[in-house]
């Protein structure tokens, strides 16, 4: 089966990343696809390459990078909601240099897009599954 | 493109956390995507269309009035639960008048707002092909 996956929470604080990555994880080892992953609300700091948990704790993006999600062109599916990400300091060096901000803290494993990239992502696949309150 | 029957869930209120301002951003998104779509508002997610909210004090954007817009977009299947606004002591005519304009009839100017139970709700959900919760 064909999934996309929406991730609505931000990590460690909460737990909807956590299982939406093993869900991933599991579908994928059962022989699934996950087409695309879309990271909204708090969900997009799910992303940042700033992220450093203690050594002894699970490190949820690299969690997510290494599933290792992308299209037939090697681009990243693990797609970031621009608005969501730009009002939350979440930035890639095409954003941080249009907006003159020194540094930017998107991991390359993920790439920023607009929520239309949501809604084709319900239209194409066969079931959309949303991990939130 | 195919078309899919689109339900977006708004169980949250406007205010206090982030969920429906950026509900109604995937909305608006929507709408260019020609699909078949309808909101649902129970729990609280019902004080997102109370008429006359005012954000003055809070510093916030008032947002609300964006709902009015739907209509114009063809998005005019706006299903609010019976029950959730009862159990926050509010009827129908606490709700803003939102309207869409029906092609079919002389472009006639209808309401969007229908108020079912959760029952019957619940057959409108399962009937829906994605269903995005906010």
């Amino acid at each position: 089966m064909k999934f996309a996956i929406q991730v609505n929470e931000g990590p460690y604080q909460h737990q909807a990343s956590d299982t939406a990555f093993q869900f991933a994880k599991a579908a994928i080892e059962n022989g699934h696809e996950i087409m695309r992953v879309f990271f909204y609300h708090d969900g997009v700091n799910n992303a940042s390459s700033f992220t450093l948990p203690p050594q002894d704790d699970r490190h949820v993006v690299n969690n997510w990078a290494s599933l290792n999600i992308k299209d037939a062109d090697g681009e990243p599916e693990l797609v970031v909601c621009v608005a969501a990400a730009l009002r939350r300091g979440m930035l890639d060096e095409s954003e941080a240099s249009k907006n003159s901000i020194e540094g930017n803290n998107l991991h390359p494993a993920f790439r920023i897009s607009g929520l239309g990239q949501l809604i084709e992502a319900g239209i194409q696949s066969d079931r959309l599954v949303v991990f939130g309150d | 493109m195919a078309t899919k029957k689109f339900m977006y869930l708004n169980r949250r209120s406007s205010f206090g956390t982030v969920y429906a301002i950026e509900s109604l951003e995937v909305v608006l998104i929507a709408a260019a995507f020609e699909q078949d779509v309808s909101l649902a508002f129970m729990d609280d997610g019902v004080y997102q269309i109370v008429e006359g909210q005012n954000t003055d004090g809070i510093g916030m954007k008032n947002f609300s009035k964006t709902f009015h817009a739907l209509g114009d977009y063809d998005i005019n299947k706006l299903y609010v639960s019976k029950e959730s606004l009862e159990e926050r002591g509010l009827s129908e005519s606490d709700l803003m008048p939102l309207v869409y304009e029906d092609e079919d009839d002389d472009w006639a100017e209808k309401s969007s707002v229908k108020v079912v139970t959760n029952e019957e709700l619940k057959a409108i959900m399962s009937e829906q092909d994605v269903c995005l919760s906010f």
